[in-house]
């Protein structure tokens, strides 16, 4: 079987993606039921609240030690001593969403400009494939 | 005679012919033109009459038209007068010298061009440069241009180049326009060679890909 390695947890980082606060980090600080936690993000503006899990994308960080029903002072205490926003951004997800968002804000000249970066790549990597081909 | 109509919809709010293709159809150059009558020289306001009885000074001036014995009661209604006059366009923020344009509409569409400045008619002189992508110096109406964020340091050109440049005239003057397309070529190039793959990116084409949407865009 599978194992899972980002689980629904207290302490568990969720990224929103979905109404005013999408985009923003935040804390499952309990869980209410089999689709709702209450969530807490006082580092990045998130007010205390329910939340539906389908509205929620778990991360891999966890805060670790962080009560459950923890109050927000010592949520954003954990969150500051745990450098969570750190490690957040080393994770994939918090690369790959990077790079959406630096495609997204491309220009006119910084798209073709990456046609060209594309175009070279693929010369490259097509080359060494044909030699190999060739070679079995 | 009654014909049937010249235009017809391709989709309801789409017409099949353009606005100036059916105008040409009226066949207007069949008709005859009327002659523009000369002015004619102005009547006389007053008359000069002679008048019987010696006392009466012979001659009294008098009005050519005589006023009305009755006025209307009541007040005629008079068409106002149309005191708006068309102005040339205000150019968009986004767009300023050494601005780099995508045309949208005609025979260079999408095709990547380097502003130079705004004529006296409010329409934008353009050049692709004529080298790169042969998009000549070229007048646009700023509503069928994209502004892109690129813009190129631009030298002092075509200063003297206005709108009478493009007019049609009945001496050839194909040797000037050669020679300033040349002369802003040259000046324009220099600028664009420093930034690499400048000169590749007016010289391709704009178009849109798979998952691309304009108003998501930035240019």
């Amino acid at each position: 079987m599978v194992e899972f390695k980002k689980i629904v947890e207290v302490g568990r980082v969720v990224m929103i993606t979905y109404g005013p606060d999408a985009g923003k980090l935040a804390v499952i600080v309990d869980i209410i039921d089999h689709a709702r936690a209450l969530i807490d993000g006082p580092t990045t503006n998130v007010a205390r609240q329910a939340m539906s899990f389908k509205r929620l994308n778990l991360t891999a960080v966890k805060v670790a030690n962080l009560p459950r029903g923890a109050s927000s002072p010592v949520v954003a205490k954990r969150l500051a001593d745990q450098k969570i926003s750190e490690v957040f951004a080393k994770t994939t997800y918090a690369k790959k969403l990077a790079a959406r968002a630096a495609r997204a804000n491309l220009t006119d000249f910084g798209r073709f400009k990456l046609m060209i970066a594309k175009k070279q790549r693929r010369n490259v990597i097509n080359r060494e494939f044909a030699k190999l081909k060739k070679q079995n | 005679m009654a014909h049937s109509p010249r235009n017809s919809f391709l989709k309801p709010g789409i017409a099949r012919k353009s606005r100036s293709k059916t105008f040409g159809l009226h066949a207007l150059y069949k008709k005859n033109k009327a002659a523009i009558a000369a002015a004619k020289p102005e009547a006389p306001k007053t008359i000069t009459k002679t008048v019987g009885g010696a006392k009466n000074g012979n001659t009294r001036v008098v009005p050519a038209v005589k006023a009305p014995r009755f006025y209307p009661a009541e007040d005629a209604p008079v068409p106002k007068v149309n005191r708006k006059t068309v102005g040339t366009a205000t150019l968009r923020k986004s767009i300023t010298p050494g601005t780099v344009l995508i045309i949208l509409a005609g025979r260079f569409r999408g095709k990547r061009v380097v502003f130079l400045k705004q004529l006296s008619s409010g329409l934008l002189l353009v050049t692709g440069p004529y080298k790169v992508n042969g998009v000549p110096l070229r007048r646009v109406n700023q509503a069928y241009v994209v502004a892109t964020s690129t813009k190129i340091e631009l030298p002092a050109v075509a200063e003297n180049i206005d709108d009478a440049f493009f007019q049609k005239k009945a001496e050839k003057k194909d040797a000037e326009r050669v020679a300033a397309q040349k002369d802003v070529d040259d000046k324009i190039l220099a600028v664009v060679k420093k930034t690499p793959l400048l000169k590749a990116y007016l010289n391709a084409k704009f178009t849109l890909t798979k998952g691309q949407t304009v108003h998501n865009m930035k240019f």
